[in-house]
């Protein structure tokens, strides 16, 4: 098996930060003027991350905890945290912030990528949606395993059985990461891990970003459950209006599948989360609660971004990914 | 053990949501059907307008305009 391939550069800092990771040698750009939501940030972010993860075909593993790759990443951090922090505006109720996602519109939501996809998404559409997901789904639950260990009692005890859940609750064939592959088979495009890296915007490589920031680091535990509570929330009316879109378009029975599964299972993971995970942690750590509430509108903010430019694009029936898909993928005639 | 008298089976109620109950669980239904959840828990519907009912698929949620405007 090999891992995925480096993509190309998108600036001068990705282009610094590739060839430290082909030979070692890292050349510290000025990240003077950098674009804290840019391609060439948010892409050395994601290589800088994926480190954790599955790295790179090519890549030495013990590239890691390379003290000159973990300054690097800190400064990009330092950056991309700072803008959130201003556009995010200040919020100190976490309560509030979750109770205005548990409110679903009455008609149809002009702003909402699930809703244009369920009544007017076609399969090329559809696909592109699974390209872009697919950096996250394919590590469903991945960052938020992290915050296990600074967690205690009743918030672990909920965090655990949900993680468990996402990852198959024991069985490999249901870890959610796997269904998602199945879902892509569907569509035609390549299941393998890190596959469309090359084709993820800056918008999409941000909302992944976020997640691996707040996993990585303790100090940002509270973001983390409220990112992850996040997710749960929003998920089982989202993942209602996908099954729909899949299914009236005939994508096939393992990319419904997906979305059935997600709308039972979030329906009680978002319970949980609310009720222990977040209740949990702010009953023995209170003052994390306005960073349970970033977590939450850094969220919404983030997933806001890409939803502009997915509906600004398909809306003018433009692709909205950075570049096409190889040629014979994703490309079934219908 | 999950559910032995020693650690009796845990169910949550919330006047607002589902009922919760500590899985795996079986649930018959008004016609004799009878759905099974091997999930840690389960979220019982009670408010009746799941689409996959017993279990809640979150259509509990209250509904507004958007210019109404949920904050
Ligand atoms: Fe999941
Ligand atoms: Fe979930």
């Amino acid at each position: 098996m090999t891992g995925p391939r480096l993509p190309t550069a998108r600036g001068e800092v990705s282009a610094g930060l590739l060839s430290a990771l082909r030979d070692g040698e890292l050349r510290r750009p000025p990240p003077g003027a950098l674009d804290p939501y840019g391609d060439d940030l948010q892409l050395a972010l994601y290589l800088l991350y994926e480190l954790h993860y599955q790295g790179f075909e090519g890549v030495a593993e013990d590239l890691e905890w390379d003290p000159g790759l973990l300054a690097l990443r800190r400064t990009l951090e330092r950056r991309f945290l700072a803008a959130l922090r201003a556009d995010v505006p200040p919020h100190a109720d976490a309560g509030q912030a979750l109770a205005a996602l548990l409110v679903e519109p009455v008609g149809p939501d002009d702003t909402s990528v699930s809703h244009y996809l369920r009544r007017e998404g076609e399969l090329w559409q559809l696909r592109e949606y699974a390209v872009l997901r697919s950096l996250y789904h394919l590590k469903e639950a991945d960052p938020h395993a992290w915050v296990i260990p600074r967690l205690r009692g009743r918030a672990k005890a909920a965090m655990v059985a949900v993680e468990f859940d996402e990852f198959g609750a024991g069985r490999a064939d249901e870890i959610h990461a796997r269904m998602f592959a199945d879902l892509m088979g569907d569509l035609d495009l390549e299941p393998a891990y890190g596959h469309y890296l090359e084709q993820a915007p800056a918008e999409a490589l941000a909302t992944v970003n976020l997640m691996s920031l707040f996993g990585l680091h303790r100090a940002l535990r509270g973001a983390l459950v409220g990112h992850f509570a996040t997710v749960e929330v929003t998920s089982p009316p989202d993942s209602r209006r996908l099954a729909a879109a899949l299914r009236r378009t005939g994508a096939g029975a393992a990319a419904q599948r997906f979305y059935d599964e997600h709308v039972a299972a979030d329906a009680v993971h978002e319970q949980v989360v609310r009720r222990d995970v977040v209740g949990g942690l702010l009953a023995s750590e209170p003052h994390l609660e306005a960073d349970v509430a970033f977590g939450v509108h850094a969220t919404g903010f983030l997933e806001d971004r890409l939803g502009d430019r997915l509906l600004r694009t398909w809306r003018r029936r433009r692709s909205a990914l950075r570049v096409p898909l190889p040629d014979g993928e994703g490309r079934r005639t219908s | 053990m999950a559910n032995s008298p020693e650690r009796p089976r845990r169910v949550t109620i919330d006047p607002d949501g589902p009922m919760l109950v500590e899985g795996p669980v079986e649930v018959v239904c008004a016609d004799g059907t009878v759905a099974t959840s091997r999930r840690f828990t389960a979220a019982i519907c009670t408010c009746r307008r799941s689409r996959i009912y017993p279990w809640c698929d979150t259509s509990h949620r209250r509904r507004t305009d958007r210019d109404q405007g949920a904050t």
